[in-house]
């Protein structure tokens, strides 16, 4: 099987153009009848589902390879045109050959020497302009148009394809190969139609409606269409019809021939179906997204694959997904029974429940689903031979390929071990979220299995979640704690976190530690730094920045000064021991951290109320003295405006001043809030420590809920469009102050006033409709850019190289260094230094 | 600890056969969604200069001419201390239009066109009617009449010259207004900038070849974001070293991280022919040697018929061909190869 699966590699595919004769070489039938089934629903003979272009329905049989709808692969028919076609996609081809051949010699136009050009342009200056003569036989040349989309003129006059077929053919293989045509695969003369081939019917079946009706395919009725004017035609050439008759039933042939072959040739009318819609034709099949190339060919569908919502859980691993008890059941893995395994296949076999066989596939390749009885399944563990392959449900510990869509990087798919769980979601850990974008609102995500062992070890060994933890992106952390997490972890290691034996005792145990270390502290408690520090390594030595701005100490594997944060976590500390110790080192400290720090969150009871975001009296009384200052410098401004005594910014208008400043104002007095806000909610407000220590939310989210929501802007100003000198109805004509102008100065607590709700919501609005047009303009550009880039590869010796193997880069990045490690490197100083002197 | 040194930097170094092109691709890409669409206003030379994804989208179409052309004038040393002699600078490298500081009126009756002087925009953009006159009498063919008076300049057309028709006095006065009087063409709203201790003059347009000749701009620095005209004047090495420049400029300014060698991909791909290829169908992937894989990208129908015209081949070495035939692709592992005799 090897061997065979060996030498069915495709090496090349040539495309070409048929000759007629092959045409009527590969046509096993001459469709000669504009119909398809008789009164009685069955084929007719040299219709246009004649049985010898093989078949689509069960039961009957191929003529011309006796196959069955499965085992036939279908044949070409044809029709043998009365009078020949142009062929509408290669109108250009043909136009160009015509410009560049002699009509009467066929000879290639050559360039006439120079003398001889001289006199002419001497002789056309007197007789007015002179044609242009044909350098080999001295005929003159005529002034070949394209009448788009067929036709061709001679001097004005129409020449009828049989006249161009002529000339084409006239062409020596010699001149057409200086043409850039090959003439062995592309005679010119095949670009005109004389036979039409007849895709198999397998190409464009029928379908049968549910009241037993038929309904043929776009392509079937093009041509009957096509027989029926080609009969036509002939009857009436037969009948010695006057030429412009003639002429005009030609005129339709080519009309549906063009049609058949693209229903949206510009300058005529697309063919339509009896309801009005334009049929689909051969170009539409393959044409864009929906067409065969983007939507059969590069991409694919797959089978052992499942879909289904996802939800969190973090309980399980970070490289682990949790797969529903039904899917596990229904995925499975072709095992090869050998020697060594044939015991456990057979077992496998016999089982009744989840772990069992489903299939087993004999060597020559029947598959035969186990049986349903005992005694069935027995006999069939007994037969079961070397060589056979055993198709077992998952389980525990396989390896599966986890994917969200869109999937805009690598990251987006990755490799996780199964772990079956009771429920119908996949389950996945929280941490795992960023790289592919995850939430849990009703989310749904793919899983994979690989169907063979090389497959198997590359997930296992490259695509593994462990082994994607930097990004290769910018060389950070993807893979890093995520809102409670770094919550927990804060409060975990704060200054003055203190834990006694027992919640110490019960923090270590989820981290997998069973040594208990010395309490630290006078009172015989644990810091919660030293329950962190347990996990780290004793060689590691940090000095870091937290993202509160205070340092972080790390001396000896004890973290000694600062608390942890978001930065503080998937910095340095990361990064490095990614690089030093290894992913799946960093997985396991990963993994053991966040138990930590969510049971340190839950010890501490952290949660979020309306309490969190009410402001004191006084607090509110500042807000207000902030928000009143800032009303009347916006007046002021306004008045100096008004007055014309404004001073006008360098380039800008009076008025694009005025707007300018008052946004400028309005900022500023934001942040003058957020001062207020923060002092007021106080250091120990859980939304403002989340807001510090980067878990979740910002210092504006807590100002707009508390305080006051601010300006409202649109397209970066602020909204001034709506009604004649003013934005609402409620508001005075002319005014241009801060409500006027959509400043909020309500709270989401307090709630906002209709007015202020109304320009809210345009300023939401215009971000919903920014962020739809940015998605679809970025999509693009990425599909561009991935289509462009795709086949540079690295090779051995570090030069990048094209699909043809053209150098792109001589050493990749300059230093061939993976970016994956690219901020990793500033912290290593022997790599460092290393590079300096290898550069 | 030499041979643990070594091994990390194996470690650190990119594996044979890894698919950096799609790595760069999607590592570009991916921040496309989070980036905004806001324009970027530069004191004085250009409003909405357009940042983030259609700058970046500008940048990989290799368009001719940006929407917005900016050029950045250093000055030698003697000029970049001092306000005053940048602003001098910038003031000379301005480009004045004739229109600028006069009103230009055909009439094609009597075939004549009337230059009308505007003496306080001429003495704001420093044109005397002395040098304009001048400048009008060079730009005209011999067979136009010129008389000054006052403030005013009468052209006049003979009517009985050959090819002198209403449509020809028409395209004269055209001509007439876009006369460049002063300055470097296509150089407008230069205004000073100052960058660390040094002044620089930073206006619109591109004309490298008309400022580099001002005696006091520092030839080596002049820097423009119009990516084709710095490949025309300095070559393809100089238009790489601009793509990456103008790519990492427009991913910093919106706070995204994206690894230089990903950007040096992009721009090495762009520019490794020799000229600037955009990354599309008229450039990268419309010259790509696989027919199916152009055809899979973007107009199917065009490339399958030329390639059966031609009789083409398709060697399936790129990644969509294989994809499309069903066979390992040729990156990363696929490109391993492993041969052996079964028994």
């Amino acid at each position: 099987m090897l061997e065979e699966d060996i030498r069915h590699i495709i090496g090349k595919i040539r495309f070409s153009l048929y000759s007629p004769e092959m045409i009527r070489k590969i046509a096993v039938a001459k469709i000669t009848v504009p119909d398809t089934y008789d009164d009685d629903g069955y084929p007719i003979d040299g219709g246009l589902v004649d049985l010898r272009l093989g078949v689509v329905d069960p039961g009957l049989k191929c003529k011309t390879c006796g196959g069955t709808v499965k085992s036939c692969p279908g044949h070409f028919g044809m029709i043998e045109l009365v009078r020949p076609v142009v062929h509408v996609e290669f109108v250009k081809h043909i136009y160009y050959i015509l410009k560049n051949t002699c009509p009467s010699c066929h000879k290639l136009i050559t360039e006439v020497k120079k003398e001889e050009m001289e006199k002419e342009v001497e002789e056309g200056e007197k007789k007015g302009r002179k044609k242009k003569k044909c350098g080999h036989c001295g005929e003159e040349l005529p002034e070949i148009k394209l009448m788009k989309p067929t036709t061709f003129l001679k001097n004005k006059d129409v020449m009828l394809p049989h006249e161009v077929r002529e000339w084409l053919a006239g062409i020596s293989d010699e001149d057409v190969r200086k043409l850039g045509f090959d003439p062995v695969y592309a005679r010119p003369e095949w670009m005109i139609l004389t036979v039409l081939p007849v895709p198999p019917v397998s190409v464009r079946p029928s379908i049968t409606l549910e009241t037993g009706e038929r309904s043929e395919d776009d392509l079937t009725h093009k041509l009957v269409d096509i027989i029926r004017i080609n009969q036509k035609l002939e009857a009436n050439i037969n009948a010695g019809a006057p030429q412009l008759i003639i002429e005009d039933l030609w005129e339709l042939l080519q009309y549906h021939i063009t049609t058949y072959f693209d229903n949206e040739t510009a300058h005529i009318p697309p063919a339509r179906h009896r309801s009005g819609r334009p049929l689909k034709t051969l170009a539409q099949r393959l044409k864009g997204k929906e067409g065969r190339f983007r939507y059969n060919l590069s991409g694919k569908r797959v089978n052992f694959s499942a879909r289904t919502v996802i939800s969190p859980d973090p309980r399980i691993r970070m490289d682990e997904v949790g797969v529903p008890q039904k899917i596990a059941e229904e995925l499975t893995i072709p095992l090869h029974v050998t020697p060594w395994n044939l015991e456990y296949c057979k077992q496998l076999v016999m089982r009744s429940e989840y772990p069992r066989a489903l299939y087993i596939i004999r060597s020559d390749g029947r598959r035969v689903k186990v049986g349903a009885t005992e005694e069935m399944r027995k006999e069939q563990a007994e037969s079961l031979k070397v060589g056979w392959i055993v198709e077992r449900q998952v389980v525990d510990g396989d390896i599966a390929l986890f994917n969200r869509q869109p999937s805009l990087h690598r990251i987006s798919m990755m490799a996780h071990e199964i772990k079956v769980l009771p429920g119908r979601t996949f389950r996945l850990n929280p941490v795992v979220t960023p790289p592919y974008n995850a939430d849990f609102d009703g989310d749904e995500m793919n899983l994979h299995v690989m169907q063979n062992e090389e497959a198997q070890a590359e997930a296992r060994y490259l695509a593994k979640v462990e082994n994607q933890i930097l990004s290769p992106r910018h060389g950070h952390a993807i893979i890093k704690p995520q809102e409670d997490h770094v919550s927990g972890l804060y409060i975990l290691t704060r200054d003055g976190a203190e834990f006694s034996k027992t919640e110490a005792a019960h923090i270590l145990y989820l981290a997998g530690i069973t040594k208990m270390p010395k309490p630290d502290l006078k009172n015989g408690k644990y810091s919660g730094k030293l329950l962190f520090s347990q996990l780290l390594p004793s060689n590691l030595n940090i000095k870091t920045k937290s993202k509160m701005g205070d340092e972080v100490v790390i001396k000896n594997g004890k973290l000694i000064k600062g608390a942890i944060d978001s930065k503080a976590i998937e910095g340095e500390l990361l990064e490095r021991l990614f690089v030093e110790k290894g992913g799946e080192y960093v997985r396991n400290f990963l993994d053991a951290v966040l138990k930590m720090a969510l049971h340190a969150l839950y010890l501490e009871g952290f949660t979020v109320s309306l309490k969190n975001y009410t402001i004191s009296k006084e607090g509110k009384e500042k807000i207000k003295a902030i928000i009143e200052r800032m009303n009347r410098e916006i007046d002021n401004l306004i008045l100096q405006y008004k007055n014309k005594t404004l001073e006008r910014s360098p380039g800008v208008s009076l008025q694009e001043t005025l707007e300018s400043t008052i946004l400028e104002i309005t900022t500023k007095a934001r942040n003058e809030v957020g001062e207020v806000v923060e002092k007021d909610l106080g250091k120990d407000n859980t939304s403002i420590i989340m807001a510090k220590i980067g878990a979740r939310g910002s210092l504006l989210n807590a100002i707009q809920m508390s305080a006051v929501v601010a300006q409202q802007t649109v397209r970066s100003k602020r909204p001034a469009r709506g009604y004649r000198k003013r934005v609402l109805p409620y508001f005075k004509k002319g005014v241009l102050s801060g409500r006027e102008r959509g400043f909020v100065y309500a709270s989401f607590h307090d709630g906002l006033k209709p007015d202020e709700f109304y320009l809210h919501a345009m300023g939401g609005r215009e971000s919903l409709v920014n962020k739809a047009i940015r998605t679809a303009r970025s999509g693009y550009m990425q599909r561009r850019l991935i289509n462009a880039l795709q086949d540079l590869t690295v090779a051995p010796d570090l030069t990048v190289r094209n699909a043809d193997d053209s150098i792109v880069q001589f050493i990749y990045g300059g230093d061939g260094l993976d970016p994956m490690f690219s901020s990793t490197t500033k912290h290593l100083e022997s790599v460092k230094q290393d590079d300096v002197d290898t550069a | 600890m030499l041979i643990q040194r070594d091994n990390m930097k194996k470690k650190l170094k990119i594996a044979p056969y890894e698919a950096v092109g799609v790595v760069s691709a999607q590592s570009i890409g991916e921040p496309g969604t989070q980036m905004t669409m806001r324009t970027f206003h530069y004191a004085g030379v250009a409003e909405h200069v357009p940042t983030g994804l259609p700058r970046l989208i500008e940048i990989v179409d290799a368009k001719k001419e940006p929407k917005k052309p900016l050029i950045d004038v250093y000055l030698k040393k003697e000029y970049a201390k001092s306000r005053e002699k940048a602003e001098k600078v910038a003031e000379e490298i301005s480009a004045v239009y004739l229109e600028d500081v006069a009103e230009v009126l055909d009439d094609l009756e009597s075939y004549s066109i009337e230059i009308a002087f505007d003496k306080k925009e001429g003495e704001a953009q420093k044109v005397s009617f002395k040098d304009l006159k001048e400048k009008v009498e060079k730009a005209l063919e011999k067979n136009a009449k010129i008389k000054a008076e006052g403030e005013k300049i009468k052209i006049k057309f003979d009517k009985k010259e050959k090819g002198v028709n209403a449509k020809y006095v028409r395209k004269q006065s055209q001509k007439l207004k876009q006369l460049l009087l002063k300055g470097v063409d296509g150089v407008y709203k230069a205004v000073v900038t100052k960058e660390g201790d040094e002044y620089f003059v930073r206006a619109g347009g591109y004309n490298i070849v008309g400022v580099i000749s001002h005696p006091a701009v520092d030839p080596s620095r002049i820097y423009t974001n119009n990516i084709k005209e710095i490949e025309r004047v300095f070559g393809i090495e100089a238009a790489r070293n601009a793509i990456l420049k103008e790519i990492k400029d427009v991913l910093d300014m919106q706070g995204l991280y994206v690894d230089i060698r990903h950007i040096m991909l992009v721009a090495d791909a762009m520019t490794y022919s020799g000229a600037i290829q955009s990354i599309g169908r008229h450039g990268l992937s419309g010259s790509k040697v696989g027919v199916l894989g152009r055809a899979a990208f973007e107009e199917t129908i065009k490339h399958l018929i030329n390639a059966a015209a031609k009789g083409e081949e398709d060697k399936l070495i790129g990644v969509t061909e294989n994809i499309i035939v069903g066979q390992t692709v040729p990156v990363g592992t696929g490109k391993v190869k492993l041969k052996f005799m079964p028994r």
